[in-house]
């Protein structure tokens, strides 16, 4: 069977060319272009591999190139499944163990390395990287910029929601997808900007040069500046299970499914309710995903209110206060089991609760990718960040700074250009946490048609005020993150409730019934054809999803101006009308309370999942006085796999503080070039195969 | 409190195997270092090549001591630190480093090292893959092997502490004490430690520990740059020297070996040497290095390069180490000089110290022992042929 998305009520469903593959074997058909790790998950391969050590099962787990978790072999040679396009007859077979050195003894031609000097480095085509170059571009300034994928645009891809912020600073009400095409194309005009794709940087050198694998090449450049903006890696979380296949970043996710088209799970349950987590949640409702539950450590949610809400109405559970306390299967995940916490993070006996499901998401947070910044800082090379690289916000923020980072180098080179003082402040505002959560008007309207607005929280965002054509909607104190007014004027047109990012508006019409028995409610809609259809009897839900009562659907139809989001119209009761806010389309199902027998201590958790080290390995060593996480490398080789501790450090400092030891006691390993294993034929100066 | 009786300054290739072995002597040693754990100086990046098959005595001697220890470390200790006796072998293509090769054999042989000139298909035996085009043969050590540095020190390390050495990190040694003409002890950042003996076992900062007491002892570092790849099925028993120089004129020569583990780890000697305490890694290192690997063993080209150092080699004039006994300052040692061989030196050296500070003379015969003597004149003719 097939784990393709068939339809999207987002996303183009584009049919690509069918190739045949073979997998330990067997054949496959797989899309043109696609990833290797994509075309086995759409074909229902999950497990790539075994681990040389232990035989742990292997799959997927970061979906960008920057682990090794995917190894297999194509035609012999060792790749990453997740950043290897397939093509036409490739032989793959699994990893089971350690690769063998093919027998290729042909001598290559080997010719030197190219080097180059440019004035300014991008590193990373993403939403900073990209705003970066426009500023660049437009005064002609000689760039270079480089991503590490086939296709500039970064996460902006895999975003399929409309963005927060302001219309005139950062696309607001525009989807990341559509915002990524807009910038990016506008990038590609400039005759001053050049683009490297598939071109990861691995490395900054002393000589203050940085190395960069272009199309699988090496080569050295030289930059009188350097740009950092290459955004944010996932936290990962450390449980008993937590090295399953199955379990990997919502990021990761949003990969296979949103750009890749690959339907990854039947049903999932995700870590983390932040903005990352709860969008994940929504987007895997898009695809046809089964979502289980979400459970978040504190006792509210950290993403935005809105976000969290339209979750809420479609029926999602939220387990607040809640963590996972291990995950199950023989091969591959098969289901989690969940806790209360008190609050001291404690897990609460008696509170357990397990969830079948294959897939477990985790969003517990972003780190910025910040390795190459440091050497580039180190090396006195003349550096700049810009994004997430710099400081973890949503990409609105990150396209803001990148603009100033962009205007910062042209001041710098001379260029005669502003930066407005209001841009900071915005930047400020654009990377604040969600504010504070007020009260909503709940006062009765004396009109017939007007919107309710179900946007209480303080966050940066404000594309109501500027649709409505009556200008009867602003914001409450002139600041961006203020929350909205209704004025008491409506044309009835629904701009509002089709441009609003949170999808917390609705429009009433108690005209629509001249009886006065019921009222038409107008919602915004984006989940997948068939989950409801016209004339269909179904169960609202009020702002928080509580259920409100039974509403008719009358109409479903396309917000004609805003592409790809429905306006459902419903008739709902009179009373009904100001309080239905969405439809609930989720059987909520119990977990299991039985959960049996639950795994004590830790010493099969793995905390280095590169070298398979174990949380009570390194604990012990801490345990009779370890303070150099060097040494513990020695030991133990924690971190010093093909991810270089990206995953594993994090985790390994948390151990520290868990153990009541200082940071500050605690000397940091030491990072060194390669950022991520480079093939040696890179560095023969000759081009090698088609991958 | 803070008497012992004797303080090794340096926890690494060198300095923790003396501790030990100081402490298998029944000695109280205090291990100082200013890095926060033992091997962070050079001993990391070392490659972990061990060979008795040098051209100068002492080193032969030494090593063959080494070898002994680390072959046997598993055995009597029950730590793991990645031994594997996969011999050591340098491929010849040209008739200049046959003769080189060729003509150190005899005094290897008297010193009755297992090494001996292999035909072409022998050495095509023993390093599958390798370029034929002009392969002329080699030399071939069995006995020879490598360890892990990473684990040998921790090893070292768990054994001395087992013996009650004291290991002080994070304290950089300031100054020494001595009386008269006797050492008393030395100053760090932190603390002062009184003692008898006090040896200096600081790699790259040996002259600086020795102009403390007085001394004057040449110790200059220059570095080599290093790599590993990610690992491969075992396929490649020997560490393998190729002693010719590079066609990009920028290596001397180059050596490399798969470790037990499956990592294929490398380095190359820079014609000019890299002068000076940098350990940053240069774009100009990989390459060339990939050229070079690529070009002897064409395979290569498909390994997955995982990460890059670079480490310094103590170097002295004369290229051997320094050991012995100040004749000016009384109860001070120096076991410094390594000239990039330190991790390979350090157990022979460690044995060879501690019998020398507890029993007065070295296991090495005492002729070949002077020659490495810190009295000797450093400027001699350099006189070791395979560096």
């Amino acid at each position: 069977m097939s784990e393709r998305l068939q339809e999207h009520p987002i996303l183009n469903i584009l049919d690509g060319m069918d190739v045949g593959i073979i997998f330990d074997g067997r054949k496959l058909v797989a899309k043109e272009n696609e990833m290797i790790s994509s075309a086995l998950f759409a074909n229902n391969i999950q497990v790539f591999g075994k681990h040389h050590f232990d035989g742990w099962p292997q799959g997927i787990f970061c979906a960008n190139g920057q682990c090794g978790q995917c190894l297999l072999l194509v035609d012999g040679v060792p790749r990453k499944a997740c950043v290897t396009p397939v093509f036409e007859g490739m032989n793959i077979q699994s990893l089971d163990g350690l690769p063998r050195l093919p027998e290729d003894d042909d001598l290559p031609v080997m010719k030197e390395i190219e080097k180059e000097d440019v004035e300014v480095l991008i590193i990373g085509g993403g939403p900073a990287g990209l705003s970066v170059a426009i500023e660049l571009g437009s005064m002609g300034v000689s760039t270079l910029i480089v991503d590490d994928k086939s296709k500039l645009g970064g996460k902006l891809f895999l975003q399929t929601h409309n963005f927060f912020g302001s219309i005139r600073d950062c696309y607001a009400g525009t989807r990341g997808m559509d915002i990524g095409k807009i910038i990016s194309d506008e990038v590609e005009k400039f005759p001053s900007v050049s683009i490297w794709r598939d071109s990861p940087v691995v490395g900054v050198f002393s000589d203050r040069t940085v190395g960069i694998v272009k199309e699988g090449m090496y080569r050295i450049v030289k930059p009188e500046r350097i740009v950092i903006a290459t955004g944010a890696r996932e936290k990962m979380l450390l449980f008993h299970g937590s090295d399953l296949p199955g379990i990997y970043g919502a990021g990761a996710f949003q990969t296979l499914v949103n750009r890749d088209l690959v339907k990854t799970s039947k049903s999932l349950f995700i870590i983390g309710g932040g903005n990352v987590g709860l969008i994940a949640a929504y987007q895997a409702l898009q695809a046809g995903i089964e979502v289980k539950g979400i459970a978040e450590a504190l006792p509210v949610c950290g993403g935005y209110k809105v976000h969290l809400d339209k979750l809420l109405r479609l029926g999602i559970r939220v387990f607040t206060s809640h963590t996972v306390l291990e995950a199950r299967g023989a091969e591959c995940l098969e289901s989690v089991v969940i806790s209360e916490i008190d609050n001291r993070f404690k897990p609460i006996t008696g509170t357990e609760m397990e969830f079948r499901v294959d897939t477990l998401l985790v969003a517990v947070g972003l780190s910025p990718v910040d390795e190459l910044a440091k050497k580039a800082e180190e090396f006195g090379l003349n550096t700049y960040n810009a994004g997430d690289a710099e400081i973890i916000a949503e990409a609105s923020a990150a396209m803001f700074s990148g603009r100033i980072t962009g205007r910062t180098i042209l001041k710098e080179m001379g260029a005669n250009v502003m930066i407005p003082g209001e841009w900071e402040k915005f930047l400020g505002v654009l990377r604040g946490k969600p504010g504070d959560v007020h009260e909503l008007d709940t006062s009765t309207r004396e009109r017939k048609v007007y919107p309710v607005i179900r946007c209480y929280q303080d966050i940066p965002c404000n594309p109501c005020t500027e649709v409505c054509p009556l200008r009867s909607i602003s914001i409450r104190s002139g600041e961006i993150s203020d929350i909205p007014e209704f004025h008491d004027k409506c044309l009835g047109c629904a701009k509002c409730v089709s441009i609003c990012p949170g999808l917390a508006i609705t429009l009433v019409d108690r005209g629509y019934d001249i009886t006065g028995k019921s009222a038409l409610v107008i919602i915004p809609w984006e989940m997948p054809d068939g989950t409801i259809a016209q004339g269909m009897e179904v169960i609202t839900s009020g702002r928080e999803g509580e259920i409100i009562g039974p509403a008719r659907v009358i109409a479903i139809k396309e917000a004609n101006w805003q592409k790809r989001r429905r306006l459902v119209a419903l008739e709902v009761s009179m009373e009904d009308a100001d309080k239905v806010a969405g439809i609930r389309i989720i059987k909520q199902k119990e977990g299991n309370t039985n959960v049996g027998e639950l795994v004590r201590g830790d010493e099969y958790d793995v905390l280095c999942r590169c070298e398979r080290v174990t949380r009570s390995e390194i604990r012990r060593l801490i345990q009779v006085g370890a303070r150099d996480i060097n040494d513990l490398k020695a030991f133990l080789r924690v971190g010093m796999g093909p991810c270089g501790g990206k995953t594993c450090m994090p985790l390994l400092k948390q151990l520290f503080r868990q153990e009541k030891i200082d940071l500050g006691e605690v000397t940091d390993h030491l990072e060194r070039p390669f950022t991520q294993e480079v093939p040696l034929n890179a560095f023969l100066g000759r081009k090698e195969g088609s991958y | 409190m803070n008497e012992y009786d004797a303080i090794v300054v340096g926890a690494g290739s060198v300095g923790v195997p003396t501790s030990y072995f100081l402490a298998k002597e029944g000695f109280k040693v205090l291990c100082v270092d200013r890095h926060s754990s033992s091997g962070q100086g050079q001993n990391k990046a070392a490659i972990g090549g061990v060979r008795a098959t040098h051209s100068d005595p002492a080193k032969i001697k030494i090593c063959q001591e080494s070898l002994d220890i680390f072959s046997s470390w598993e055995d009597k200790t029950g730590f793991d630190i990645g031994w594997k006796k996969g011999g050591y072998c340098f491929p010849v293509y040209r008739d200049k480093e046959r003769n080189i090769l060729k003509s150190i054999l005899p005094i290897q042989k008297k010193f009755s090292l297992n090494i001996d000139w292999v035909d072409e298909d022998k050495i095509k035996d023993r390093i599958p893959g390798i370029n034929p085009r002009g392969l002329m043969g080699g030399t071939f050590s069995p006995d020879d092997g490598q360890v892990s540095p990473l684990l040998a020190i921790a090893g070292f390390t768990s054994e001395a502490k087992r013996l009650r050495t004291e290991f002080k990190y994070n304290e950089t040694v300031k100054d020494v004490m001595i009386e008269g003409s006797r050492i008393k002890g030395l100053r760090t950042n932190s603390g002062e430690y009184h003692a008898d003996v006090v040896v200096n076992a600081a790699g790259a900062r040996a002259t600086e520990i020795c102009s403390m007491a007085g001394l004057d002892i040449p110790v200059i570092p220059d570095s080599h740059e290093a790599g590993i790849t990610s690992p491969v099925k075992p396929f490649l028993d020997p560490l393998v020297v190729d002693l010719r120089p590079g066609a990009e004129d920028r290596t001397a020569n180059f050596y490399f070996g798969q470790v037990r583990s499956g990592q294929v780890i490398f380095c190359y000697t820079p014609i000019k040497p890299m002068v000076g305490e940098d350990r940053r890694c240069t774009s100009e290192f990989m390459p060339i290095i990939a050229k070079r690997l690529t070009d002897l063993i064409p395979r290569f080209k498909n390994l997955l390069v995982r990460r890059l150092w670079r480490g310094l080699y103590p170097m002295t004039p004369d290229g051997v180490p320094v050991l012995g006994k100040s004749e000016k300052v009384d109860g001070f040692y120096m076991a410094v000089g390594m000239c990039g061989q330190g991790f390979m030196l350090g157990p022979g050296i460690g044995r060879n110290m501690a019998e020398l500070i507890a029993h007065g003379k070295p296991l090495l015969d005492r002729d070949i022992f002077e020659k490495l003597s810190p009295e000797r004149d450093f400027y001699r003719e350099r006189k070791e042929m395979l560096k």
